[in-house]
């Protein structure tokens, strides 16, 4: 048993690295706006369906349809807030909560509606191809996604801390009122804060689509993740998300390899309550 | 009827309290002075029991309540309101001062005749009726006595309920803290406006930057070099005598 | 509040019209699906105690709704009680399952997002744990025994099934009514407008959202109770998943949150929509949800008390004249 113990922990980085992408962008939302995007599952699924049309279709590999995709979803992102959320909420915080969910709603029932509930893979030769780590052996896709999602949140960091736009991004998540009276564009800043986190699964799905398969449900999976991620890492922090979404992954690994596949995510809600009910400002979260 | 010994909290690095101590006596009306930032209100969210003090203690009736949750010490008879007054917005103003009554009255029409009796007194009679929501600034701080009223209270923290008034209302509304006294009940009350603490307090504290610096009648305390240099900045006391003999 | 106005009263009366006219309508397809309209309603009417009344948006109400259903459908299949007594043990399930998780989100001020969040989580954890594990059926879900007969609480007569269900929805809200009008209502109102002002002034304000998540749990369990009773077979997906948790909320939004007729009416209203939009578009499942989610998003914008709140607009009798001319 030991002995799997090692590959299954490799594994589980790898595809907690991934998580962490989502729940980057997640978690990056909450900070600003103080919501949970209830959406940002359905979106992911929406972004795997992308990417694997523009393969399907038009030939274009995965990992190079990310300078197509990750504008595309950003803008939409930047849409969603500042055409549909900002107007319809009314500035309420529960209002925007259920919108979220009912644009999810409306995301996850069309697809449903227009690609069925069939499963879909695309075939990536090379991405299974195996890369030989310290003894284990992981599908070279996997190991892409992992090294790619590990960058991005430095990335993320640092467009935070020292951009222009970073800094106004900052200043509305800790004073929304100061920040408009020196002049930031609010409902701008927000939009575009909507729109990276939204570009961030726009990411993870291309890292995803070679090593994963997709139903419209696919994003279901993910979001209750990322749910857990952001909350473990501390709600806002981007370094918590990144060890959060690490951490996770390799509990899920480890519960599916000691308690059956199925009672993998087990592991992950476990972990939840058992933060919510010992640290509920998560592991690096500020007290509310 | 109240003592406070020695309450002390800080926030971070900040002390906001220090040390602080005060007495109030059955029937009185006390005051609790300071200029912005002072610590008057993290006092008496200490006292009310929404924050943990750090050091000190407060006994109520005889009674050590430190640390209790603020439901039991309404329960015991002592309340605090708020400087920003929030009327419960869904409900009548009739109903708002019912969910004080209901402390003691758990019948709905028990507590519906009192919350009738309690509006009545201070004079809201005619808005009963009306949503909690359309009232005026003057109408809401008369809800939020009123709701603290009902709870059958005999201690009553009031935190600035003069702010915002115009100087009728504020006449209005001291002849109604006046009143109340007279039927009872106990006031410690942290105030802004002087005029209104003058009339109506026997006794006043004054904090400043977190610690009692002096207290006395009113009256005296305006005279009081200390008091007026935290209000007005270092070296005030002095310009103003220097001014009275030009 | 308790003015009321005549367009209020003409929504209720035209729900309750519809209501009796299913008795005429003869159509078991229509009998049916307002059966399941029924049902939903009741789960509305379990988040409209906590949703509505005490402003705690809960995201995860099937963990109620399964609760109740699981409980009785256990010890019904595996030990052989009798379906009255699972009935009650239903309820109490639900109910204790509610209380469990209040207690556990309220013991830090869980609110907003992070409720949202806790209560959404809950209901997956009990619906993987049901998929998985053997007691429950796991997979393949749990199927009562087909005995009609009063002593078994199933009907083969969709009559006699629909009339139990009118009357355990005009308790439920009998009951609802009685929970607003009451000193438990006004302290939980009181919790949803100013916790802070809340406890100011004497009330437990802990106690009473987890005495709250009770009393919805209790709704939720009865519910889940009577979805088992009518289709005799429960699976994971069914019960604890999201589609019930959506439903429970979006019916009193739409109708009326706090209400006590929102819940009915946001329910009826939406299903008829769907129904409709079913018979225009026979091959689109889910479209319903889709239909769902745009009415909800236009209701939070130009409906924020609902429909209920858009008819007291209409033909207002309240005391509000007298009190201004007083």
């Amino acid at each position: 048993m030991s002995s799997l113990i090692f590959p299954a922990v490799l594994s589980g980085l790898m595809m907690g690295a991934v998580y962490a992408l989502v729940a980057l962008g997640l978690t990056l939302i909450y900070g600003v706006l103080h919501i949970i995007n209830f959406a940002h599952g359905s979106l992911l699924m929406l972004a795997l369906y992308a990417v694997y049309f523009l393969w399907y279709h038009l030939g274009i590999d995965p990992y190079l349809a990310i300078p197509i995709v990750l504008p595309a979803f950003f803008a939409l992102g930047y849409a969603l807030q500042r055409g549909l959320i900002a107007p319809m909420s009314s500035g309420s915080e529960q209002n925007v909560l259920l919108i979220t969910l009912a644009i999810s709603m409306i995301i996850d029932n069309l697809a449903l509606y227009f690609w069925t509930s069939n499963t879909r893979t695309a075939d990536i030769a090379y991405a299974y191809d195996t890369v030989e780590i310290l003894g284990a052996f992981l599908p070279l896709g996997r190991v892409i996604a992992f090294c790619a999602a590990i960058a991005v949140a430095p990335l993320l960091w640092c467009f935070m801390a020292y951009t222009k736009t970073g800094s106004a991004i900052r200043a509305v998540a800790i004073e929304k009122r100061g920040a408009e009276l020196v002049g930031i564009d609010v409902n701008h800043t927000y939009a575009i804060c909507f729109g990276i986190g939204t570009a961030c699964v726009a990411l993870a799905a291309c890292l995803l689509l070679p090593t994963f398969y997709i139903t419209p449900q696919v994003g279901y999976t993910f979001v209750l993740v990322a749910f857990t991620t952001v909350v473990l890492g501390g709600m806002g922090s981007l370094p918590g998300a990144l060890i959060a979404g690490l951490l996770l992954g390799v509990i899920e690994s480890l519960c599916g390899l000691f308690l059956g596949e199925s009672l993998g995510q087990i592991g992950i809600f476990l972990a939840f309550i058992l933060i919510l009910l010992f640290k509920p400002s998560g592991l690096l979260g500020r007290a509310r | 009827m109240l003592e406070v010994r020695n309450l002390s909290k800080s926030f971070g690095g900040l002390k906001a309290v220090t040390d602080a101590s005060l007495d109030v006596q059955e029937g009185s009306i006390v005051g609790l002075l300071g200029p912005n930032g002072a610590g008057k209100t993290t006092c008496f969210t200490m006292i009310a029991g929404f924050t943990k003090a750090d050091e000190g203690s407060v006994r109520f009736k005889g009674q050590d309540i430190t640390g209790l949750p603020p439901h039991r010490i309404c329960a015991l008879g002592m309340i605090r309101t708020f400087q920003i007054v929030q009327p419960f917005a869904g409900l009548t103003v009739q109903e708002n001062i019912a969910v004080g009554a209901y402390l003691h009255h758990h019948n709905r029409n028990e507590a519906m005749s009192v919350a009738r009796d309690v509006g009545k007194r201070l004079g809201m009679g005619a808005m009963l009726d009306r949503p909690a929501s359309s009232l005026t600034i003057a109408g809401r701080k008369r809800l939020e006595l009123a709701r603290a009223l009902a709870t059958g209270s005999k201690l009553l923290l009031l935190d600035e309920v003069m702010a915002g008034l115009i100087p009728s209302e504020i006449t209005e509304i001291v002849g109604i803290i006046r009143q109340i006294r007279d039927e009872g009940h106990t006031f410690l009350m942290i105030e802004h406006v002087m005029q209104a603490v003058m009339s109506l307090a026997e006794t006043a504290y004054v904090l400043n930057q977190g610690k009692m610096i002096a207290h006395g009648p009113p009256r005296e305390l305006v005279r009081d070099p200390s008091v007026v240099e935290a209000y007005l900045g270092h070296g005030a006391a002095a310009r103003l005598q220097e001014e009275n003999h030009a | 509040m308790k003015s009321q106005s005549i367009g209020q009263l003409a929504l209720a009366a035209a729900a309750v019209a519809y209501l009796i006219g299913v008795y005429f309508a003869s159509s078991p397809v229509w009998m049916g699906f307002t059966i399941n309209a029924l049902i939903i309603a009741v789960v509305a009417m379990s988040w409209n105690i906590t949703g509505g009344f005490g402003g705690l948006s809960s995201f995860g109400h099937a963990a109620l709704y399964g609760t109740g259903a699981y409980a009785s459908a256990i010890l019904q299949v595996k030990y052989g009680v009798n379906a009255w007594v699972g009935f009650a043990a239903g309820i109490l399930a639900g109910a204790a399952m509610g209380a469990f998780i209040g207690a556990l989100a309220f013991r830090y001020g869980l609110r907003g997002s992070y409720f949202a969040l806790v209560t959404l989580a809950f209901a997956e954890v009990l619906r993987i744990c049901a998929s998985s594990f053997e007691f429950t059926g796991g997979g393949s879900g749990l199927q009562l025994k087909l005995a009609p007969g009063l002593a078994n609480l199933q009907f083969a007569d969709r009559t006699v099934v629909y009339t139990a269900l009118l009357v355990v929805v005009a308790v439920v809200m009998i009951l609802t009514a009685l929970i607003k009008y009451s000193r438990f209502g006004a302290y939980l109102i009181a919790v949803r407008e100013n916790e802070d002002a809340a406890r100011a002034l004497g009330i437990d304000t802990y106690r009473i959202k987890v005495q709250a998540m009770a009393i919805s749990g209790a709704f939720g369990g009865l519910a889940g109770v009577l979805y088992l009773q009518l289709w005799l077979f429960i699976d994971s997906t069914v019960v604890y998943g999201s589609a019930i948790s959506v439903e429970a909320l979006i019916g009193p939004i739409i109708g009326g949150a706090g209400t006590v007729w929102g819940p009915l009416l946001g329910t009826l209203g939406l299903h008829l929509l769907g129904e409709g939009a079913k018979h225009l578009l026979p091959n689109a499942p889910g479209l319903n949800f889709v239909l769902y989610a745009v009415v909800l998003i236009c209701a939070l914008r130009f409906l924020p008390q609902g429909l209920v709140g858009l008819a007291g607009k209409f033909g207002a009798f309240t005391k509000k004249k007298e009190a201004e001319d007083a």
